[in-house]
């Protein structure tokens, strides 16, 4: 429904719900969810706010094709300052909740403040209620949900909620919504947390309506639809394997990171990958997967749908976690699974079922692990301090330790922390793999050079989301590129990262960008809202929010220094592999993409830039 | 000689069934054999070779015809895919 005009403000300390008008003219030069929000925040907060404190503010946004007809329009952002990485957090979630949110009448919440006591907010179309929320306080994001339904008598609520671990204030807890979709990375679940706002429950019945060119957008819809359809990837590839295909993909080029980055290839990697989720288990007969599920709108439909084994050693006694249930995707796997050395694909599932039923980032989970796993190799940390062996590869360690980790119990406080502080509190702060504070995904920045880049310049820390040069670099979309080349690879990140930031700011999903480019999304994007949405005006947005995001990053306290690697994957070459000897070159790359981002030598935007960019 | 090929997602379906639950398959096969004479004898669908990693490393459309196999080599084929 394009806009809906509305913003609702709580003020947690006041204990107030309030309507306001969304500003147009910033919804002119930013668009909706991650750009809009991030423009809203932005001009909020003090960038050296605490981000657990009250002065922080979390904005869930939608974007102006939530809840519209265009495939994947479901799609909503958690903007806030993140208290993993100390930078803007933007994280994105698909599922149900956001569609429900514009249905509601509303493109967008800003909660800021403290409650004294936990609450959650209740939307009903245009009524919105702050609730006590002392008997939800302590329930897992599952328990929570199902209370809230049976509370208002209504299974088409949609909530969006924090388990334990984003009470803890975990650094990497997640938003979950819709019991196994998360806004998922930089610890947005730590920020609801630390404002006692235990979820967000909402019914809209308003419907769609307000797109500008109905008919328009209609015919573009439908023929974005078609091309997802027609595309191998879209159409076939991600319904059937899912994101896990990449397990072996990515492992065959030498570029799976393996026991906290020591390694590039992982001999376990076939058992925790979709072809084994497809097989089926010597135990029960049945396969692991159970089926593929699509969020609101998507005909993609990507998600995995799966049973763990009951035989498993960590729910033989539980049959709670029987039924199926979100997972595997492929950075889980790899977080929980080759990060660790661990090979056991049903504990993994395990682990990420507590990863979605607590509300836990497992990509930081994981690769923290990881790096527990080293020090404990290396003989800094004991079993005593830990309170259990934990030897690179033990699927018995991982599960106890998400327990302890979500709970907050005993050493899994410490976890907690993310493996940036954890490794510092034990002297090896080079045992970290993070960039400013959040952990690696599943690709190695080593054996992808494009990648590597990705990831120092990331404006969330490392993350593969702002700037997918695997799309390239492995797959060739749209071109293909090698990976061990640095050439040339600074101008195309710089075209992902501004790309990346429409969609992001749109309501669609990236992952229509295996099959549409942006001459598909346009036209969506101009039918359903008014005003100019040329394809270049839509492109220089994409960067200027890329440079309002950095402009408040440097605010924050980072500097060009921060857009770097770790030592390991700057010094150690790869060991094995397609990738063996290589090291990530980003000295060679990053004063060209300075250059071509028209920053400074120092990484700072310059006036022209900023003038350039309406900033 | 000897050679690894592995066949992955949808592929898996043109390996042997003893062989489909480890993606891969030691083949003898002739000196002079190529990346793509491979890909012609075991009957791939052209639209489902993709991905062609030799040893690890991309072997373009354009040179499938004379990237020649060795001794040892592992091939692995993936038809479209993509992941996140």
């Amino acid at each position: 429904m394009a806009w809906t005009r509305k913003i609702l403000r709580v003020n947690l300390t006041q204990g107030s719900c309030v309507s306001e008008a969304l500003n147009m003219a910033w919804a002119a030069q930013y668009l909706g969810q991650r750009g809009l929000a991030s423009k809203y925040l932005v001009s909020e907060i003090d960038p050296q706010v605490d981000p657990l404190s009250p002065g922080n503010k979390i904005i869930y946004a939608t974007g102006p094709l939530t809840g519209t007809m265009a495939s994947t329009g479901g799609r909503y952002s958690v903007v806030t300052k993140g208290p993993l990485t100390g930078v803007i957090a933007c994280s994105n979630s698909g599922g149900f909740f956001g569609a429900e949110l514009k249905f509601a009448g509303w493109d967008m919440i800003i909660v800021e403040g403290r409650s004294p006591t936990p609450v959650y907010l209740h939307i009903e179309n245009e009524r919105a209620t702050l609730v006590p929320a002392d008997d939800l306080w302590g329930q897992t994001v599952w328990a929570t949900e199902a209370a809230l339904k049976k509370r208002h008598q209504d299974p088409l609520l949609r909530v969006s909620s924090i388990g334990r671990a984003g009470e803890n204030q975990v650094l990497f807890a997640a938003i979950v919504n819709d019991l196994h979709r998360a806004a998922g990375r930089s610890g947005v679940g730590a920020v609801m947390g630390s404002k006692n706002l235990k979820a967000i429950a909402v019914r809209g019945t308003r419907g769609v309506g307000n797109i500008a060119d109905p008919k328009a957008f209609m015919a573009a819809a439908t023929a974005g639809k078609k091309v997802l359809a027609e595309n191998a990837v879209t159409g076939q590839g991600l319904p059937t394997y899912g994101t896990q295909v990449l397990m072996n993909v990515i492992n065959e080029m030498g570029a799976l990171p393996t026991r906290n980055h020591r390694d590039v290839e992982f001999e376990g990697a076939r058992k925790i990958s979709a072809e084994a989720m497809h097989e089926k288990r010597a135990s029960d007969g049945r396969t692991h997967l159970v089926t593929n599920q699509a969020c609101f709108g998507c005909t993609i439909a990507c998600g995995r749908i799966s049973r763990i084994d009951e035989t498993h050693f960590s729910v033989e006694t539980r049959p709670e976690y029987w039924g199926a249930s979100g997972g595997l995707e492929y950075e889980a796997a790899w977080a929980l699974g080759s990060a660790n050395g661990v090979d056991d694909l049903e504990a993994l599932q395990f682990a990420n079922l507590l990863c979605n039923e607590d509300g836990m980032d497992p990509i930081s989970f994981g690769a923290t692990v990881g790096a527990v796993m080293e020090l404990y190799d290396l003989g800094i940390l004991s079993k005593e301090e830990i309170g259990l062996e934990t030897p690179f590869g033990s699927a018995e360690a991982l599960c106890k330790l998400a327990e302890m980790t979500a709970r907050g119990e005993g050493f899994g406080k410490v976890i907690g922390l993310g493996s940036k502080r954890l490794c510092a509190q034990y002297g090896k702060p080079e045992l970290s793999m993070t960039v400013k504070g959040q952990e690696f995904p599943a690709y190695d920045g080593r054996a992808l050079q494009g990648m590597g880049l990705a990831y120092a310049t990331s404006n969330r820390g490392a993350c593969h989301l702002r700037g997918y040069m695997v799309s390239s670099e492995v797959f060739g979309i749209p071109v293909k590129t090698d990976p061990r080349e640095t050439a040339g690879k600074p101008e195309m990140l710089k075209a992902f990262q501004d790309a990346t930031a429409v969609v992001d700011s749109s309501g669609l999903c990236v992952f229509t960008t295996f099959a549409w480019t942006m001459n598909d999304i346009q036209p969506q994007i101009q039918a359903a809202c008014e005003g100019d949405w040329a394809l270049d005006s839509l492109l220089q947005m994409g960067e200027r929010i890329w440079n309002l995001e950095r402009d408040f990053n440097l605010a924050a306290g980072i500097t060009g220094k921060d857009d770097t690697l770790p030592p390991r994957l700057l010094n150690e070459p790869c060991k094995t592999g397609g990738s063996k000897g290589m090291v990530a070159e980003i000295g060679k790359m990053l004063p060209e993409y300075y250059s071509l981002r028209g920053w400074t030598a120092d990484g700072v935007p310059t006036a022209a830039t900023r003038s350039r960019l309406g900033l | 000689m000897q050679i690894t090929l592995k066949l992955y997602a949808f592929l898996t379906d043109y390996l042997p069934v003893d062989a489909r639950r480890s993606n891969a398959l030691v083949l003898e096969v002739g000196d002079g054999s190529t990346v793509a004479s491979l890909i012609a004898d075991r009957a791939l669908p052209p639209r489902l070779v993709h991905l062609v990693l030799l040893n690890g490393e991309f072997v373009p459309p354009q040179q499938r015809d004379t990237q020649r196999l060795n001794p040892g080599d592992v091939l692995a084929i993936w038809p479209p895919i993509a992941g996140g």
